[in-house]
């Protein structure tokens, strides 16, 4: 997967979780729990999200990695 | 129109699921009804065959009113009460007749009563819903009044059934101008009429939190828990040990909970809360409770919940989880007569054998009904909660 096809595929994880947020205004680096509002609920629904998309395991030590948008990003093109 | 809490006065009902002649069965979804809260499930509890659909598509009923008759399916039915789930409300503002035949039309003076879907409706066709008399709940105007008066006006046989003229569902989320009414109604009561006390006890997490980390690691990803669910589990547990708190008060009189309900608190995207029941929570594994969760989250943020949901908890848990302030201190949910709040768990100073340790703590604290317990009851629920804590394997 390229890195414009990952971004794509964490936008619509996102989207599914929280639809009125504008993820452009995001920045790369912001921790998504705090500039999405999202609980504890609605970040495992987005690794849930992504592991259903990629098929990788994600080990819950990795979770700290998804966190940003740019950290997310680079986990997954690993 | 079953009562969706204690602040519902009034649902507009917005889709029927089924039609006369169908069998149903208790537990089936019969309709959809638009409440404060949003578009809710609604089923029934009842066993038989839809005799009639008493109320069109788009009509205002209060709580109590007559939805729908259902018989055994063979000769014309005597009127039934509404077949739903009206969970006790007091002091009920519908008189009990509205379960009764429809009463005969009132002539309309002044001062029409006309349900907001009437009006629309009215608009549309080019009828004065003020000139009307209605026949709905309580003499109101309906959309069925106002499409016969239609269909007088063009000299036509008496207008087709208004099921037909069914609008698609209005799946929709829920307002959120509505829904601070409606915590403003339940709130407002419960400041009102409950003399609340307050508890709260910090409790040490660690054996809790390590426990879930080594269960996950061995958990693909969508079978992973959350630390919320043990607080769940354990509370519910408690609440077996301390039943004075499980259950709902009425006219002062305490009504323990058939099961142990636990209505649990989701806020919603773009404000708003409710608090849907798991039912016999604390009869559930843990896997199975955490499923329960993510389903109701899902549902209470796409306007999917059930009647049963909303009407049955016998108590209310909070968590604000992992971004929240320290402590919360809740405000009961009328009937209920207890809550019980989980603060946000933080890496605190806690003392283990005399020397200061840095744990992952959380403040539970309990809120209850002082005209049904005191507070050497509500203590007992939050060291059991503590105690239970402890052992997180177990429950």
């Amino acid at each position: 997967m390229t890195e414009a096809e990952i971004k794509s595929m964490i936008y619509e994880a996102l989207g599914g979780i929280a639809p009125e947020a504008d993820l452009d205004a995001v920045a790369g680096g912001e921790d998504l729990r705090e500039a999405l509002d999202l609980d504890s609920m609605d970040f495992m629904n987005f690794v849930v999200a992504l592991h259903e998309r990629t098929g990788r395991d994600i080990p819950e030590a990795d979770y700290p990695r998804l966190r940003t948008l740019d950290g997310a990003i680079a986990y997954l093109a690993q | 129109m079953p009562a969706l809490g204690a602040d519902m006065e009034a649902g507009t009902l917005v889709e029927w699921l089924v039609k006369p002649g169908d069998r149903v069965k208790r537990g089936d979804i019969v309709a959809v009804v638009e409440t404060q809260k949003g578009a809710i499930e609604v089923e029934i509890f009842d066993e038989g065959t839809v005799s009639e659909l008493v109320v069109p598509v788009g009509t205002e009923v209060p709580v109590g009113g007559l939805l729908a008759r259902v018989g055994d399916g063979a000769a014309p039915q005597l009127p039934r009460p509404a077949p739903v789930l009206a969970p006790p409300k007091a002091p009920a503002p519908q008189p009990a007749a509205a379960a009764a035949p429809r009463p005969p039309a009132i002539p309309v003076t002044h001062a029409a009563k006309i349900t907001p879907a009437a009006r629309r409706r009215a608009a549309e066709l080019g009828v004065d819903p003020e000139a009307l008399a209605g026949t709905g709940v309580e003499g109101a105007v309906s959309v069925a009044d106002v499409e016969a008066a239609a269909a007088r006006r063009r000299a036509e046989p008496p207008a087709p059934a208004p099921l037909a003229a069914a609008k698609p569902p209005r799946r929709i989320g829920f307002d959120p101008a509505e829904m601070r009414k409606a915590i403003a109604a339940a709130m407002g009561r419960a400041k009102r009429e409950i003399p609340h006390y307050y508890l709260s006890h910090t409790v040490d997490l660690s054996a809790a939190l390590a426990w879930i980390e080594a269960f996950n690691a061995a958990q693909p990803v969508p079978q992973r828990l959350l630390p919320a669910v043990l607080l769940l589990k354990a509370s519910a547990l408690a609440l077996r040990e301390v039943p004075q708190l499980n259950g709902t008060c009425a006219q002062g009189v305490f009504q323990p909970g058939s099961g142990i309900h636990v209505g649990w608190a989701i806020s919603l995207r773009g404000g708003g809360l409710v608090a849907p029941a798991i039912r016999d929570t604390d009869a559930r594994p843990l896997p199975e409770l955490m499923t329960a969760m993510r389903d109701l989250v899902q549902r209470a943020r796409s306007g999917g919940l059930r009647a049963s949901e909303l009407a049955s908890p016998t108590v209310t848990v909070t968590s604000l989880g992992e971004r929240g302030a320290e402590t919360v201190i809740g405000i009961i949910y009328p009937p209920q007569v207890a809550i019980i709040g989980f603060g946000s768990i933080s890496s605190r100073p806690w003392v283990v054998d005399g020397r200061v340790e840095a744990r992952p703590l959380v403040t539970v604290s309990l809120a209850a009904d002082h005209r049904i317990t005191d507070g050497h009851i509500g203590a007992r629920l939050l060291t059991a909660i503590e105690r239970l804590l402890q052992e997180p394997g177990k429950l």
